[in-house]
C-alpha cells in the first residue's frame, strides 16, 4: 500500500519537479514554457495573475486531465501558483475537502445527503451550499478480445448476463441474435471485472442495474458484485487492459481512452445500438436530470441510464469538482475560481479531451458550471 | 623457561584495563538498536490494536461489500486465500533452496559455486513490482498449458478445477512468492551449511559415509535451526507480499481450494491493497484489522517453529 501511494506519488511529483526548475529558470510572467500541454489556449481572465499554493484532492478518474490541467494554469501564471492535486480516491477526496485540509475536491460521485456528506460540506463553507460542478465525463466501453472481430452490438440485458455468467458462451443465441455477421466463435466467455474497487465499476454496475434490473439483482457498487464462473479480474484500468489484450474469448469494461485496438461493444440504446464516444457521452449528461432538492450552485445528476436519446451512450462516467462560495483566505477563494473556471472553460475541456480522452461538456452544461464558479467570493 | 602460578592467575593487561568510554558507548549504541526494534514492533501492534479495534464490529453491510457477513467471515477466505499461496511458494521454494544451497557448499566446485551463488543473491534485488510485471504478463499465460494438463489428468482432485484463461490464480501467485523468497532461503542456508564443522564431516566419511549420509549426518543436524531461521524469513515475505500478488492473481470473493480458478480470494495485504484507495466509510477500519490478524498470524507461526526446533535441539543434545 505504501509502494501504490509511493508509484502514484511519482509521476506528479516528477511533473511538479520539473516546474519547480523550469519556473525557477525563466521567471516570466505569460510563461509559454515546455511544460506547457497544447491545446491550452490563452488565459481566461481568472486564470492568471494567481499566486500562492492551491490544494485539491480525490478521484483517481481524473488524473490526467488534472495533470494537463494543473500544468496550464500553473504555466498561465508563470510559476507564481503551485496546484496540487492528490490521488487519494474520491472518498478520501471529499472527507479531506469537509476536514478543510484542501480547498477543493475531486469526486466520481456527488455529496451524499444520506451520510450527512451534504451537510458537513455545508458547515465547512460557512454554511453556504458547496458548489458541485460536472467537470469530467468519459465513456467507458464494453471491449472483448475476439479475434476477428472489431465490434458486437450487446442490449443491457445481454450485456448484464455474460458478466453475471449466465450467457457464457460466445455463440449463445442471444448473442447472435443482435450480430448475425459476426462469426461468432464456440469458446467460453471470461468476463473481466476490476479487482479493486473502483468509481469506473460504480458507474458500470449502475448502469447494468438500472438498464437490465430484470437481469441484474445488484446495486451501484465500488466492488464488483459477482465471483466465480469464468469470472477473473485485475487491478485498475490498465490492468484489465492488460490481462483481456493477453486473453482471448474475454470482455471487461474500462475507461474508452484506454482501451486501445481492443473491439469495443455497441450497447442497445432504445431500438438502435451506440457506440462509445465522446460526443455520445456528453449527449447522455446532457439528457440527464438534476438530483432533486439541490442548491441552485450544485449541479449533482443523477445520470439517465434508460435513455432512449438517438446516439446517446449511457455507460459514462461523470466526475465533479467540489468546492466552496465562499472562502475565508482571499488567496484561495481566488485560486480556486481561477482553476475552476478553466477547467470548465472550452478550453480546459477540450485540453482533457485531447489529453486524457474525456468527453467535453455540451455548451449548455458548460455555461452553467461557469457561471456557478464564478460565484466563487471571499468571504 | 618458567612460569610462575602467579602470573598464570593474572588476568592478563587488556583485561583488567578499565573500561574505556569506547565499550560504553557502543555497549549503549548496541543495547539502543536492539530496543529500537522492539519499539518499532511494539509500535506497529498499539497501531494496529487502536486503529483496527473498530474493524471488528463494522456493521454487517461493511463486511457484506467484502466476503462475508461478520469480521470473521470477512477474514478467513482471506486468512485461507494467504496461506495457500505461502504454502505453494514453499512447497516450490525450501526444497530448491536448499537443494541449490547443498550444491553451493557441498558439491559445486568453487569455480562454479560462487557464480550460481551471486546470480541466486541477485534475484533478491529485484524489485516486487518487476516480478508481478513479469508473473502476470509473461509467466501467467505460459502456465496455463501446465495447469490445464493437471486439471485434465487430475481433475477429479478438487484442488485441480477449471483454468482461468489467463492463467492468473493463486496457484501462479504462489510460484512467482517462491521465486522471490528462494534466494532469502538460498543465502542463509548456504551459510550455515558452510559452517558445518568440517571435523565432523571428517569423521562421517572416516566411518565410511558415503557423501549424502555424510550430510544427513553433521550438515543437517548442525544447519537446522539456521535453515527454520531462513524459512521463516521467506514465508514472513511470502504472506506479506503486496504488489507481485495483486498483479498475478485474479481476485474474487469466493474461497475455494481450487489452484487455478480466476476467482479466488486475495492474500490479506493484497486485499488492503485492492480496497484500500476508493474504500467506502468503515472499511479501513476492517482493512486495519485484518492486518492485525496477519500481524498475529505471523507471530505465531514463528513461536510453533521455534518452539518445534528448540524441542527437537534438545532431543539432539541428549
Amino acid at each position: 500500500m505504501i509502494r501504490t501511494s509511493l508509484r502514484r506519488a511519482l509521476v506528479p511529483g516528477l511533473a511538479a519537479m520539473t516546474l519547480l526548475v523550469t519556473a525557477c529558470g525563466a521567471d516570466n510572467e505569460t510563461s509559454s514554457g515546455g511544460t506547457d500541454s497544447t491545446g491550452g489556449g490563452d488565459a481566461p481572465s481568472a486564470s492568471a495573475g494567481l499566486e500562492g499554493t492551491l490544494d485539491g484532492a480525490g478521484a483517481t478518474s481524473q488524473e490526467k486531465a488534472q495533470d494537463a490541467w494543473k500544468t496550464t494554469v500553473q504555466g498561465f501564471n508563470g510559476g507564481k501558483l503551485t496546484i496540487n492535486y492528490g490521488l487519494v480516491g474520491s472518498t478520501d477526496g471529499r472527507s479531506q475537502f469537509i476536514a478543510g485540509t484542501t480547498a477543493f475536491a475531486g469526486s466520481d460521485s456527488y455529496l451524499k445527503e444520506d451520510e450527512d456528506e451534504l451537510a458537513k460540506a455545508k458547515e465547512r463553507c460557512g454554511g453556504t451550499d458547496p458548489i458541485e460542478v460536472p467537470a469530467y465525463v468519459s465513456p467507458i466501453a464494453i471491449a472483448f478480445n475476439l479475434p476477428g472481430i472489431d465490434t458486437l452490438n450487446l442490449s443491457p440485458g445481454v450485456i448484464a448476463d455474460i458478466f453475471n455468467n449466465k450467457i457464457t458462451t460466445w455463440n449463445d443465441p442471444a448473442i447472435a441474435a443482435d450480430n448475425p455477421d459476426a462469426d461468432l466463435p464456440d469458446a467460453d466467455i471470461s468476463p473481466v471485472h476490476r479487482a479493486d474497487d473502483s468509481g469506473t465499476t460504480k458507474n458500470f454496475t449502475d448502469y447494468l442495474g438500472k438498464a437490465a434490473p430484470d437481469n441484474w439483482p445488484y446495486e451501484a457498487e465500488d466492488a464488483f458484485p459477482v465471483s466465480g464462473g469464468n469470472s477473473q479480474a485485475a487491478q485498475g484500468t490498465s490492468g484489465v487492459i492488460d490481462l483481456i489484450t493477453g486473453t482471448e474469448n474475454t470482455i471487461g469494461y474500462a475507461d474508452e481512452s484506454q482501451v486501445g485496438d481492443l473491439g469495443k461493444v455497441s450497447v442497445g440504446v432504445g431500438d438502435a445500438f451506440v457506440a462509445p464516444s465522446a460526443e455520445a457521452a456528453a449527449k447522455t449528461v446532457a439528457v440527464s436530470t438534476r438530483v432533486e432538492g439541490r442548491s441552485d450552485v450544485d449541479m449533482a445528476t443523477d445520470v439517465d441510464r434508460t435513455t432512449t436519446e438517438d446516439g446517446a451512450y449511457p455507460v459514462i462516467l461523470l466526475s465533479y469538482l467540489i468546492a466552496c462560495q465562499q472562502y475565508d483566505d482571499p488567496a484561495d477563494a481566488k485560486n480556486v475560481k481561477g482553476y475552476l473556471s478553466y477547467i470548465v472553460s472550452d478550453a480546459g475541456q477540450k485540453l482533457a479531451a485531447e489529453e486524457a480522452g474525456s468527453a467535453p461538456l455540451t455548451p449548455e452544461v458548460a455555461a452553467e458550471a461557469q457561471g456557478i464558479v464564478d460565484k466563487i467570493v471571499v468571504n | 623457561m618458567t612460569t610462575t602460578k602467579s602470573d598464570l592467575d593474572a588476568a592478563p593487561a587488556w583485561a583488567t584495563r578499565k573500561a574505556g568510554g569506547g565499550d560504553a558507548v557502543f555497549k549503549g549504541t548496541a543495547f539502543a538498536s536492539a530496543c529500537v526494534i522492539l519499539l518499532a514492533l511494539a509500535g506497529v501492534f498499539v497501531f494496529l490494536s487502536l486503529k483496527g479495534a473498530q474493524g471488528f464490529t463494522q456493521p454487517t453491510e461493511v463486511y457484506q461489500r467484502g466476503y462475508g457477513d461478520s469480521f470473521i467471515g470477512y477474514v478467513l477466505p482471506l486468512l485461507g486465500g494467504t496461506v495457500i499461496a505461502a504454502v505453494i511458494a514453499l512447497i516450490i521454494a525450501v526444497p530448491l533452496a536448499i537443494g541449490i544451497a547443498l550444491v553451493i557448499t557441498q558439491y559445486a566446485p568453487p569455480w562454479l559455486a560462487s557464480p550460481v551463488a551471486y546470480v541466486i543473491d541477485l534475484l533478491a534485488a529485484v524489485p516486487s513490482v518487476i516480478y508481478g510485471l513479469w508473473g502476470g504478463l509473461f509467466l501467467a499465460p505460459k502456465l496455463v498449458p501446465v495447469y490445464q494438463w493437471f486439471h485434465d489428468t487430475l481433475g477429479f482432485i478438487p484442488l485441480f478445477g477449471k483454468v482461468a484463461t489467463s492463467g492468473r490464480s493463486i496457484s501462479t501467485a504462489g510460484v512467482v512468492l517462491a521465486i522471490m523468497i528462494l534466494p532469502i532461503i538460498t543465502a542463509i542456508s548456504r551459510e550455515v551449511f558452510a559452517r558445518t564443522p568440517r571435523l565432523h564431516r571428517e569423521a562421517a566419511l572416516a566411518l565410511g559415509a558415503t557423501r549424502w549420509e555424510t550430510i544427513r549426518m553433521t550438515v543437517f543436524p548442525y544447519g537446522r535451526s539456521g535453515v527454520v531461521s531462513a524459512v521463516m524469513l521467506g514465508l514472513g515475505r511470502a504472506l506479506g507480499e503486496t504488489l507481485a500478488v495483486v498483479m498475478v492473481l485474479s481476485p474474487g470473493t469466493i474461497f475455494t481450494i481450487d489452484l487455478f480458478s480466476g476467482s479466488n480470494t486475495p492474500s490479506i495485504a493484497a486485499n488492503v491493497a485492492l480496497k484500500y484507495s476508493e474504500r467506502s466509510p468503515g472499511t479501513l477500519e476492517v482493512l486495519i484489522a485484518t492486518g492485525l490478524v496477519l500481524f498475529v498470524m505471523t507471530f505465531v507461526v514463528n513461536f510453533a517453529a521455534r518452539y518445534i526446533v528448540a524441542r527437537q535441539e534438545r532431543k539432539f543434545a541428549v
